[in-house]
């Protein structure tokens, strides 16, 4: 956008601007500023209600060094396998006749209780379950599928999918038929056209899928018991760990805290570089 | 722009439509001045068929609402903006709410039936002169195991677990107190242990048995029982029961070591409103032949007296739910130990969970 | 634009069925005469009779899907102004700092959210009951419409707006006739995931409801001690029906005259 502009749109609605941003300023202070200053504020108490520093003493034990690298770990594997298949998925959803329609189907699933769901696939996914009966008629044999960690990231790409698919599709649905026609008339190879002409658009929508899987990812818990049979625990699970069952609110609070923490790194990794408004400028 | 505005329309329309049909639904029952009564109770732990004979012999309308955890629950009532008349926690859960002044001592001049509690559960060290709280359901912690997974192999001691037959085979519950305690049992240890060499012994022990833990989970164990998907687990005896009456293989046994005995009781906390209705409605689910009505709904041992007379007498005469004094001598109550030891024990546990592969 | 070969096709299909599969198998054995979800009896429909002679649990259906409609409602419009209001900063460094603060709430596990909810609606005041769920609802769904608006907002190519303004347009004109129909699609995602956020919340509704006001979710996970019945796979297959009947309803009769969730003629 040209700056002049952009300047003159932000001038000319100042006051009206105030106005209709007051809303979402409001949310911010009251719904993100506060409860994180509380947080804040607990992560500096011990279980007895004194001030102290050893919280963040203890974040840095092994057992929470441990729990933030295996979370880091399967948020990534979560990631890359809900992009690996939302990718394609959305993809193809353009291409199809209703093409609207689809995409609702796909949210749909969504909206059914989670824990229902996961009820679902400790049925699904049992030595009894269709999943098994399935392996044995191919041959391959009855598999313990259920808490491994196979089962855990395949639920949880599960559940992360629409947030994935939805962004995803939103970008290429507006892509341009004719840039993709024009690469092809110069030659390019279908993987070249996707590399240089699909996926540098797209890159937006993608970034965003990715922030509302990666992030909450990395504070996944239910399924860590439910799916996996606590054979991983992330830092989320002792969060509600800390929180529900032993009552140390100064201890959750902290490993929230850092949690935040490492959320503005992947901001700073997956947003900071302000590509976002730029793409287009350097395709003119 | 336009159809924006036509969606907000008519997702307004829709809601609006619904408010309407929810009032005219809760209408006439509801918000009829201070003949409410509140009882916020764990889901489905209650006959609801009791709750309208309840509304229809007092005229007190009953507002239920339900909690998933002892913690959490407290949680709610600690930090007020409710007005629960009646709650039913476990007897840790009693003795730390006293602690903390959340609850209400109970006028037993209006509750007649206490008569019909068993001797045995009164006056108990979580909670003296049941100043406070009445039980409601009882049970121990035991194995739950189904023997035709297991080539006939029967459970008589926590020990048992650690055989090495059982790999990859047995399911623990995903709770501090009852696995480390578990631990410490089959070690002959007290539940309530405050000893750090005891505690060390009791989780290093639980280490050994890693290659057998199958999955350390919560109530999705009744499913995963049922469904032969595991054959053995540590679990409530109330849980047993419910997996028993779906899986007739499944049996339950409280290991010779001794075990927990667990208490959910009545009690009544200081956000109450409606301190009579709560009483009222303690004496009315203390009657015998209600308790038998609930008792049978829920399916989990209760400690009225006088309400066994009314019941199957086959459940009554089960001894894995209803045990005899010798079992019952082995039990311990689990006392609270204090938030630092409670951190403890799930520092412990985490340390336990995080090991085992 | 080529259509989809077979392979394709097949790849498409495989992905819906491992969407519905657990639904299907919830409702599969909602028709269960027997007790749990295994071990399929006999055909039955009394968990359906259930259902509707349950007059409590229709009152907490309905709650649910107002407050989820209602909260994806204003958390939608609060969001997108949000986004723009991101979209127009000139700082990048605010603009970043912003954005980050936004996606606090998605990191944050729903307990601290929940707990931390609870302490500043008792600290304000706010009775625990109906207002205090959607206002909580509103706050944790705004967040992931501001990240579905914003790569609309940055797509934007702006010769459009530069076009405009150089017409002469207000800056109304630019918002309604220029903006927002191109954001279109971000905000019906936003839209959509902000229902799948209300309606999938437990945590965070546990904590902040009160005085007899319970959601769909809240009663499901306290059911989880003593055993979810088949009554609440019935109802699940209910609900599921119903949106599907809706949606198709709806995109029959939108589609006749246009393109229903971008709205953009073509």
């Amino acid at each position: 956008m040209h700056d002049s502009n952009r300047m003159e749109l932000w001038k000319m609605n100042k006051g009206l601007q105030r106005i209709y941003m007051l809303p979402y300023a409001l949310w911010i202070v009251l719904f993100v500023v506060a409860p994180i200053a509380l947080i804040l504020y607990y992560s500096f108490f011990d279980i007895t209600g004194h001030f102290t520093f050893e919280n963040y003493k203890s974040f840095f034990s092994s057992t929470y060094l441990t729990l933030t690298v295996s979370s880091f770990w399967y948020a990534l594997l979560i990631t890359f396998f809900a992009l690996l298949v939302s990718y394609p998925t959305a993809y193809l959803l353009t291409k199809t006749k209703h093409k609207q329609l689809w995409l609702l189907l796909i949210i749909i699933p969504s909206w059914i209780n989670l824990l229902l769901k996961t009820y679902a696939f400790i049925g699904l996914m049992g030595l009894y379950g269709p999943l098994n009966a399935f392996l044995e008629t191919i041959g391959i044999g009855k598999q313990q599928i259920l808490f491994t960690d196979v089962s855990f990231v395949f639920v949880s790409v599960y559940i992360f999918i629409p947030f994935m698919i939805l962004p995803i599709f939103n970008a290429l649905d507006k892509l341009n038929p004719a840039l993709i026609d024009a690469s092809r008339d110069l030659g390019a190879s279908s993987w070249t056209t996707f590399r240089r002409v699909i996926w540098p658009l797209t890159l937006n929508g993608v970034k965003s899928g990715v922030q509302v899987v990666f992030i909450p990812a990395l504070s996944l818990f239910m399924i860590t018991r439910l799916i996996a049979g606590n054979k991983v625990i992330t830092l989320g699970t002792a969060i509600e760990q800390q929180f529900l069952v032993t009552q140390n609110w100064g201890m959750g609070s902290t490993i929230a805290v850092f949690l935040i923490l490492f959320m503005f790194v992947v901001m700073v990794i997956t947003g900071g570089s302000d590509k976002g408004a730029s793409v287009h400028e350097k395709n003119k | 722009m336009k159809e924006l505005l036509r969606g907000a329309i008519l997702i307004l329309a829709v809601s609006i439509i619904l408010l309407l049909i929810n009032n005219h639904l809760s209408e006439g029952s509801n918000k009829t001045g201070k003949n409410i009564l509140t009882v916020y109770n764990w889901g489905e732990y209650i006959d609801p068929a009791l709750l309208k004979q309840f509304e229809k012999e007092t005229g007190i309308k009953v507002i239920y609402e339900t909690f998933d955890s002892n913690e959490g629950m407290m949680g709610k009532i600690e930090q007020g903006g409710t007005s629960y008349d009646i709650t039913m926690p476990s007897e840790y859960m009693v003795e730390m709410m006293a602690e903390k002044d959340l609850l209400l001592p109970i006028d037993y001049s209006q509750i007649p039936n206490i008569k019909q509690i068993d001797p045995y559960f009164l006056d108990l060290p979580f909670d003296p002169g049941n100043k406070y709280s009445i039980p409601y359901f009882w049970g121990t912690v035991g194995i739950a195991y189904n023997p035709d997974l297991l080539d006939g192999q029967t459970f008589e001691s926590w020990d048992n677990l650690w055989d090495p037959s059982l790999t990859q085979q047995v399911i623990l519950v995903d709770s501090a107190r009852e696995t480390i305690g578990m631990g410490l049992n089959s070690l002959h240890y007290s539940l309530n242990s405050t000893n750090m060499k005891e505690l060390r012994e009791a989780t290093s022990k639980l280490k050994q048995l890693s290659p057998n833990v199958k999955a350390v989970i919560g109530d999705e164990v009744t499913q995963l029982m049922v469904n032969n998907e595991a054959a053995v687990a540590l679990t409530w005896s109330g849980q047993a029961a419910d997996m028993m009456s779906e899986n007739e293989s499944i049996d339950y046994v409280v290991p010779e070591e001794g075990s927990n005995l667990w208490f959910d009781n009545f009690v009544i906390p200081r956000t109450a409103k409606n301190i009579e209705g709560a009483h009222a409605f303690i004496n009315f689910m203390l009657d015998p032949e209600v308790a038998a009505q609930n008792a049978d709904y829920v399916g989990y041992s209760t400690p009225n007296l006088t309400a066994l007379d009314y019941m199957d007498p086959e459940v009554v005469a089960d001894e894995r739910f209803y045990p005899d004094e010798q079992t019952r001598s082995h039990l311990e109550v689990y006392k609270n130990l204090g938030l630092k030891m409670l951190g403890v024990y799930n520092e412990l546990f985490l340390e336990f969970k995080m090991d085992m592969k | 634009m080529k259509r989809i070969n077979n392979l394709q096709k097949l790849y498409l299909i495989a992905v819906f069925i491992v969407l519905y599969a657990p639904i299907f198998y919830l409702i599969f054995y909602s028709f269960n005469s027997g007790g749990g979800m295994s071990h399929f009896e006999s055909f039955t429909w009394e968990h359906y009779a259930a259902v509707f002679e349950d007059k409590r649990l229709i009152v907490i259906v309905l709650n649910t899907v107002i407050i989820a409609l209602l909260s994806a409602l204003l958390s939608t419009a609060i969001g997108v102004l949000g986004a723009m209001a991101i979209h127009f900063m000139r700082n990048k460094r605010t603009r970043n700092a912003v954005l980050s603060l936004n996606n606090i709430l998605i990191v944050s596990p729903d307990v601290i959210i929940g707990a931390s909810f609870l302490i500043l609606f008792t600290m304000i005041g706010v009775k625990l009951g109906f207002a205090s769920v959607l206002i909580s609802h509103i706050a944790f769904s705004i967040p992931i419409v501001v990240i579905m608006v914003l790569p609309k907002l940055q797509e934007m190519s702006s010769t459009l707006i530069d076009a405009a303004l150089d017409l002469g347009a207000s800056r109304r004109d630019v918002v309604t006739r220029v903006i927002l129909p191109f954001i279109q699609p971000g905000i019906f995602a936003g839209f959509f995931l902000a229902l799948t956020y209300s309606l999938d919340d437990f945590a965070v509704t546990f904590f902040v409801t009160g005085n007899g006001f319970s959601t769909l979710s809240v009663e499901i996970y306290s059911m989880a001690r003593a055993g979810i019945t088949l009554t609440i796979n019935a109802l699940s297959g209910l609900i599921f029906v119903i949106t599907v009947v809706l949606v198709l309803g709806y995109y029959a009769i939108s589609n006749r005259t246009k393109m229903p969730l971008t709205g953009v003629k073509k």
